[in-house]
């Protein structure tokens, strides 16, 4: 399969690879994905008082357009709010990519995994 | 990447070979105005003679180097093809007697197509699961005979994970039922030692292009003695005995049986010196953690190593090693998305299916790109693992099972 260059561009350097404690308050987790289905996604944010997303990173097991998705969902969500986070549509990170049809499922992992990411900070914060 | 042409390391030479120079040169000999191109068939005149006697030369090459009688070779596109001709010959023409074939879950897709295209037509098919590491329970097999069983079909060396079947006992307890047994043996001949003079088999697929010859050639071994029958799936001007008919590709047929010939020759020097680079690689990557074997040890190829890193997937460790030829699965279902169907069959779990690849060294593979290729592996693994959460997760004692993951 032959790759774009914004997709080997992440790949090879991917941003904000890491962890953070998922036990602390302003930290939300996004646990996306399954083994079986060759792809799991694992996007984290760290929120401040503003409720502005101050950092995230994230660790993904897929092909190289999953990791792609992920870290440049990494880059776009630092800075926004959490509404605003969710408001991103895998539709842009694919054409961001440009990332062939069969591998838009990666983009849509991406956005699932914000989604839980904001959803499970919001669950703790409640 | 090759220092000297500056291309990838080919190491995916179970998909295909490139073609020895002495082929080349002998097939160079059969085209041109200047060359043998008469059509083999022409009894009239010393085109087709020689044409016919190149034909001739050939097929005693190929059934010199699996112990056949020359006559017992039937010249075809391919292995795909004998299968083909094997699967749906036998079983059409033992209709009346019986419906019902038996094979592997680990074939190649062209005896698994050719069996479903036979169930579509009313045949009755079992698709046996084969043991954790890869062969066939000899005592599961003869369990599955029954009285209208016509054809078993089981390969010699699988092109995925290179397990060597025992045919001899599979054959013998064909023999014992009446049943016709059909090897694929696309992935043995030239790599392992092959008598059909001795073994129990009825038909066997051989192709070209696995072994330094041409791509689009290949035979099928029918035996004589006793004759097996089978219907011809391409019909014509009667060549080849009426089993398959289309004027005879004399210059691929010469290069298949040059391919043959060589193969004969230096098959046990290459054997040695291919378990020694399989050794070598193999030595390179066992001390890191989570990297298995796929498919028997022992009952392996000299050339193939199938291995699973545990926690990274497949296709973006290709990514990573694109300066190596290799292959993640095998080469017709690397376009899909869905782990390698053989992996599966072996029961091998989804994610250590999803992380294989196959590693299929051949006569131009040298140690020092073994020394390159385990380099860069180490780093690829190492640097998708720091990205992997699942390698995370692993380190951290989770057990992955215990998740419940969200299917999509
Ligand atoms: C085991 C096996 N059978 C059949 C084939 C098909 O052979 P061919 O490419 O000659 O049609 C291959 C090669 O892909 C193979 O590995």
């Amino acid at each position: 399969m032959a790759y774009g260059e914004k997709v080997l561009d992440h790949y090879e350097n991917p941003r904000n690879v890491g962890k953070f404690d998922q036990n602390e308050d302003n930290i939300g987790t996004g646990m996306v994905g399954a083994p079986a289905c060759g792809d799991v996604m694992r996007l984290q944010i760290k929120v401040n008082d503003e409720g502005v997303i101050e950092d995230a990173v994230f660790k993904t097991y897929g092909c190289g357009s999953a990791i792609a998705s992920s870290s440049l969902l990494t880059e776009w969500v630092k800075g926004k709010t959490l509404d605003e986070a969710k408001a991103i549509k895998n539709t842009e990170l694919a054409e961001e990519l440009a990332l062939p049809p069969v591998k838009i499922h990666c983009s849509v992992l991406a956005e699932d995994a914000i989604n839980a990411a904001v959803e499970d900070y919001r669950k703790k914060n409640a | 990447m090759n220092d000297k042409t500056d291309k990838p390391i080919y190491l995916d030479y179970s998909a295909t070979t490139p073609i020895d120079e002495r082929v080349v040169a002998e097939m160079l000999k059969y085209m041109g105005p200047d060359a043998t191109f008469g059509n083999p068939a022409s009894r009239s005149h010393a085109y087709g003679w020689q044409a016919e006697a190149a034909v001739e030369q050939a097929r005693q090459h190929i059934a010199d180097l699996v112990g056949a009688d020359p006559r017992e070779i039937i010249f075809t596109s391919g292995a795909t093809e004998s299968d083909n001709l094997a699967i749906k010959g036998v079983a059409h023409f033992n209709k009346k007697r019986g419906q019902h074939i038996i094979t592997c879950k680990t074939e190649h897709k062209a005896v698994l197509d050719s069996c479903r295209q036979l169930e579509r037509e009313g045949y009755e098919v079992t698709y046996l699961d084969p043991e954790q590491n890869g062969l066939v329970d000899l005592e599961k097999l003869k369990a599955a005979m029954r009285d209208d069983t016509t054809l078993v079909s089981i390969m010699h060396v699988n092109n995925e994970i290179g397990v060597i079947q025992d045919i001899e006992a599979i054959g013998n307890a064909c023999r014992e039922r009446k049943i016709v047994f059909h090897v694929d043996a696309a992935q043995s001949a030239g790599k392992v030692p092959i008598d059909l003079a001795s073994l129990p088999v009825d038909l066997m697929s051989f192709s070209a292009h696995k072994i330094y010859g041409p791509k689009g050639m290949g035979a099928l071994y029918v035996q004589r003695k006793p004759r097996v029958r089978l219907e011809a799936q391409m019909h014509g001007g009667g060549h080849e005995r009426g089993m398959r008919s289309g004027t005879l590709a004399t210059h691929q047929i010469v290069g298949m049986g040059e391919a043959f010939r060589i193969a004969n020759e230096e098959m046990a020097t290459e054997n040695e010196r291919l378990i020694t680079l399989r050794n070598q690689l193999w030595d390179g990557l066992k001390d890191m953690e989570e990297v298995y074997i796929n498919g028997d040890f022992e009952q392996r190829v000299a050339g193939n190593l199938n291995i699973s890193f545990n926690y990274v997937e497949g296709e973006s460790l290709l990514m990573a090693l694109k300066d190596l030829a290799i292959s993640s699965g095998s080469a017709c279902t690397s376009a899909s998305l869905e782990p390698s169907y053989v992996l599966r069959a072996l029961g091998r779990n989804d994610e250590l299916a999803h992380s294989s690849i196959r590693f299929s060294m051949g006569r131009y593979t040298t140690s020092k790109d073994i020394e390159t290729t385990i380099k860069h592996v180490r780093t690829a693994v190492e640097k998708l693992r720091e990205l992997s959460p699942l390698w995370d997760m692993y380190k951290d004692g989770i057990d992955l099972d215990s998740i419940e993951w969200a299917a999509h």
